[in-house]
């Protein structure tokens, strides 16, 4: 599935997104530990609590079933305002 | 939209009532105080706040910044939290713009404008706005400094603030409930 990366994010993996290859449904959990495994060198910053997640543009606070179609992000900390 | 139950002049707009814009243009204080003032009799409180570029932040001078957001997300998440603050407050107008690109020292980033017929509920959601707008909005800023240019760091600070809302809220909650006892 695609994955969507923001801002320091984006930069430092050096994408806008990704394509994950994880068997439907998941979860966020799990979606956060293929990334990390996907990019062993940034491991640190998609870690829970540098990256948020947002499923279908809403963020999460939790662990977060995710299944075929669903738009799913990872960005850091918001800064706006 | 919340329905509310108090007198609409015919000049009133009910698609008006809450108005969202993500945009790189600037916009006009003024103008927007303006519309939040247009035939409204019902008020007798409008509070608005605007957040500007400043020269020095996180201890370097900064020249100018560059705001990303996550598009689609944006829109959908400023909703969400003026649709709270509906909740939350007897309001009955909301206007929120917020700008994206290139931005410079002085120019202004955000505006958040609140109308209700008393003062409380205006300062109070103008408020909850913004501090919600700081930690669930999709927007990232990176600043130009004298060292080059860097992703501003989220602060504790804007996400310990949302913590007295939760107090905060259910003392709004519990106003609602006991006028509605005394009627």
């Amino acid at each position: 599935m695609k994955i969507l990366f923001f801002a320091a994010l984006r930069e430092r993996l050096n994408c806008d997104h990704v394509q994950l290859d994880i068997p439907l449904p998941s979860d966020t959990n799990s979606i956060r530990s293929a990334l990390q495994q996907t990019f062993p060198e940034q491991a640190d910053i998609l870690a829970d609590g540098k990256a948020l997640v947002a499923v279908n543009q809403t963020l999460t606070h939790d662990n977060t079933g995710v299944k075929e179609g669903d738009e799913v992000a990872f960005f850091p900390p918001v800064t706006g305002g | 939209m919340k329905s509310l139950s108090f007198h609409r002049s015919p000049g009133d707009n009910r698609a008006d009532m809450k108005f969202i814009a993500v945009q790189t243009q600037d916009f006009d204080v003024a103008a927007e105080y303006a519309e939040l003032r247009k035939d409204n009799r019902s008020d007798g409180a409008i509070v608005f706040f605007s957040g500007l570029v400043r020269e020095m932040n996180q201890g370097s001078e900064v020249s100018g910044l560059t705001l990303e957001h996550y598009p689609g997300m944006t829109e959908k998440a400023l909703q969400q939290i003026v649709d709270q603050a509906f909740e939350r407050w007897p309001l009955n107008r909301v206007r929120l713009i917020h700008r994206i690109g290139t931005l410079t020292i002085t120019d202004q980033i955000v505006f958040v404008g609140v109308s209700s017929a008393h003062r409380e509920a205006a300062f109070e959601a103008c408020h909850f706005i913004m501090d919600f707008l700081k930690t669930r909005a999709p927007f990232w800023k990176k600043e130009v400094t004298e060292k080059g240019e860097r992703w501003v760091e989220a602060l504790d600070k804007d996400q310990q603030a949302l913590s007295k809302w939760q107090d905060a809220g259910e003392e709004a909650d519990t106003e609602k409930k006991a006028t509605k006892v005394e009627k």
